[in-house]
């Protein structure tokens, strides 16, 4: 959720306000990296995690997801099911797993579209100024009144419930982030002295853009990429517990939430396993941005 | 002054209408004649152009997407097609509703973000502070509908303390209001909270290091209260951005939130007029929940510069 605004890009210090002047470089560098390897470190280890689950899914799980075994219907966690069975006898485990590849497909693809088309546009309107920046903002401020699931709603109720209704419709929703997060590192770039000494040699936009803004950027945008990646698989989540997501059989952590509602009563359990799965993505997701922010900008030092 | 606000008055109606464009565009981009759909396939040739009169739906899209527009800033966004009650009266009864929810649940927010958040950053090497900054991480990972669902297996399943869903006008029997209220109010809180509580750690954090609150310092007063007398009014302003984006945030979060606690809120009217395929209703609704959206970016865009004077020199 936590967008980067005006409030985290400002440089803040982890001094307090009465200590006497700054600690010296080094103390600080290394606080730093210290700090950077915690969060960064559980937080790949959390993504690599749901990766993995995502990837053996291809090759093994221990029943077929959608397969109902109507005997074994709403058994508890055994031996033979680890999370127990759901109202049809279909594995949890199984889906939790197959659903880890839904989830990541639908952030990779998701921020994939964002990524490609936001940071361009921020990239141009940083660069160009004037009108374009003028529209290519005023654009992103409308896009901005329509949260990524509310266009995914739209979305839903035209052409239907779909995965790939759900991708596009999250990555457009989160496309002005990303042009807002290209603008102002690209603003910062541009008033440096070397992109001044490149303009001054006559060197055209695209080098420079490829040159000085795109590697200058690359990291405020890697960890957009990691913080809208967790915000898909929220988005993902919500669609699919509204039905509006990926459709039945196939599964999804949203809408096994959903089919648990009339269960909690009786076996809640079938609740917690789906909604432990999409906490522990989004966790980890966040995690690896607030660690990469670390890395990437030392100004922050380690804050939050 | 005058001309921020404006500015901002003006450029919240640009943005509005090209939204209304936009999803006008996009709903009509459907197939299907709503008169035929809504008589079904054997209706009479005479009946169809009848309906079709009576929905406007002969007319050229031009004149269609002014009929709606023109109606919108006066609260009237037609009959529907399918339910072929007026969406006005439905959208006045339900915009109560989410407002109430959503309104409770930002102070709930505020009221834990804000201290907890001035605590983590005044104590941010203690132990208490690095507590608050993990719990809020966790709670940042879970969604509103999931700590709905979770709320409801404990405290309405487990401990049957309060009812696990429905809704009660407040005027009507307000003991049943303030006791189904709870658990959503809660939900959606919660995870606002933890949002929240970390951006107010690190405004806090922000403005402890700045030169006034050392000189607060040097003429004796103690942390917290040179903290509250010249930092807060400081440390509101990124608050408060933030807190604006939030709330646009927990409107949406309240869509799926209603779902869960069968809450007759726009929100689950927008889902049944997505299932019902009314795309009338569903283009209001969602207009409404960007007018929302423009109007509380509008406000605090022109609370700026009553909190801080710097701005207001600017404009």
């Amino acid at each position: 959720m936590s967008e980067p605004t005006a409030a985290e890009s400002v440089p803040q210090f982890s001094l307090p306000g009465l200590e006497p002047g700054p600690e010296p470089a080094a103390v600080v560098a290394r606080r730093g990296r210290r700090k950077v390897s915690a969060t960064l470190i559980v937080g790949a280890a959390v993504v690599v995690l749901v990766v993995l689950a995502a990837l053996v899914s291809f090759f093994w799980t221990p029943y077929d997801p959608v397969k109902a075994f109507p005997v074994d219907r709403l058994q508890g966690s055994s031996a033979a099911h680890l999370m127990g069975t759901d109202r049809y006898g279909r594995d949890v485990f199984s889906g939790i797993l197959y659903g880890a590849r839904i989830t990541l497909m639908v952030g990779l693809i998701s921020v994939g579209i964002a990524l490609v088309i936001g940071t361009p546009l921020g990239i141009l309107a940083g660069m160009r100024g004037g009108f374009t920046e003028e529209a290519t903002m005023r654009g992103a401020d409308i896009l901005l009144a329509f949260p990524a699931l509310l266009v995914a709603i739209m979305f839903g109720a035209v052409f239907g419930a779909s995965t790939t209704t759900a991708m596009v419709a999250i990555g457009i929703g989160s496309i002005p982030g990303f042009a807002r997060v290209a603008r102002s590192g690209t603003l910062q770039v541009m008033s440096t002295e070397y992109v001044l000494a490149a303009r001054a040699s006559s060197q055209n936009s695209f080098r420079i853009a490829r040159r000085h803004v795109l590697p200058n950027i690359a990291g405020m945008v890697v960890v957009q990429c990691s913080v809208t990646f967790a915000l898909a698989v929220l988005a993902e989540a919500a669609l699919s517990f509204l039905g509006l997501g990926t459709p039945p059989p196939v599964p999804s952590w949203g809408r096994m939430l959903q089919e648990s509602q009339q269960f909690l009563g009786t076996f809640p359990m079938l609740a917690v396993w789906p909604g432990a799965a999409i906490a522990v993505a989004v966790l980890g997701f966040n995690l690896l941005g607030d660690g990469l922010r670390d890395k990437f900008d030392p100004k922050l030092n380690g804050e939050r | 002054m005058v001309v921020r606000l404006a500015v901002n008055v003006v450029r919240f109606i640009v943005t509005f209408f090209v939204a209304t464009v936009a999803v006008f565009a996009l709903m009509r981009a459907i197939p299907g004649d709503p008169a035929q759909i809504s008589l079904g396939v054997n209706a009479s040739p005479e009946l169809l152009a009848q309906t079709r009169r009576e929905f406007g739906t002969d007319r050229p899209l031009i004149a269609q997407y002014f009929d709606w527009v023109s109606g919108l800033p006066q609260g009237h966004f037609g009959v529907s097609f399918v339910t072929r009650r007026d969406i006005s009266d439905m959208i006045a009864d339900r915009v109560q509703v989410s407002l109430i929810l959503v309104i409770l649940s930002m102070i709930v927010a505020l009221l834990i973000a804000v201290p907890f958040g001035t605590l983590a950053a005044v104590r941010h090497r203690r132990t208490s502070g690095i507590l608050i900054s993990g719990i809020s991480q966790l709670g940042v990972a879970i969604p509103g509908f999931l700590a709905g669902i979770m709320l409801v297996v404990v405290f309405a399943v487990g401990l049957g303390w309060l009812p696990a869903n429905g809704w009660t006008p407040p005027g009507q029997d307000f003991g049943d209001f303030a006791s189904r209220i709870v658990l959503p109010v809660v939900a959606l809180a919660s995870v606002q909270g933890a949002i929240l509580t970390r951006y107010v750690r690190s405004a806090v954090l922000e403005v402890m290091s700045e030169d006034y609150l050392r000189t607060a310092r040097a003429k004796g007063l103690g942390k917290l209260e040179a903290l509250v007398r010249h930092g807060l009014r400081n440390a509101s302003i990124p608050v408060l951005t933030v807190t604006s984006i939030q709330l646009a945030a927990l409107i949406i979060g309240a869509v799926v939130v209603e779902r869960v606690f069968v809450i007759p809120g726009l929100g689950s009217m927008l889902l049944d007029a997505v299932g019902n395929r009314d795309m009338l209703s569903v283009q209001s609704v969602v207009m409404v929940l960007v007018a929302i959206t423009l109007i509380i970016n509008l406000i605090v865009d022109t609370l700026y510069t009553v909190l801080d004077p710097r701005i207001r020199k600017q404009a």
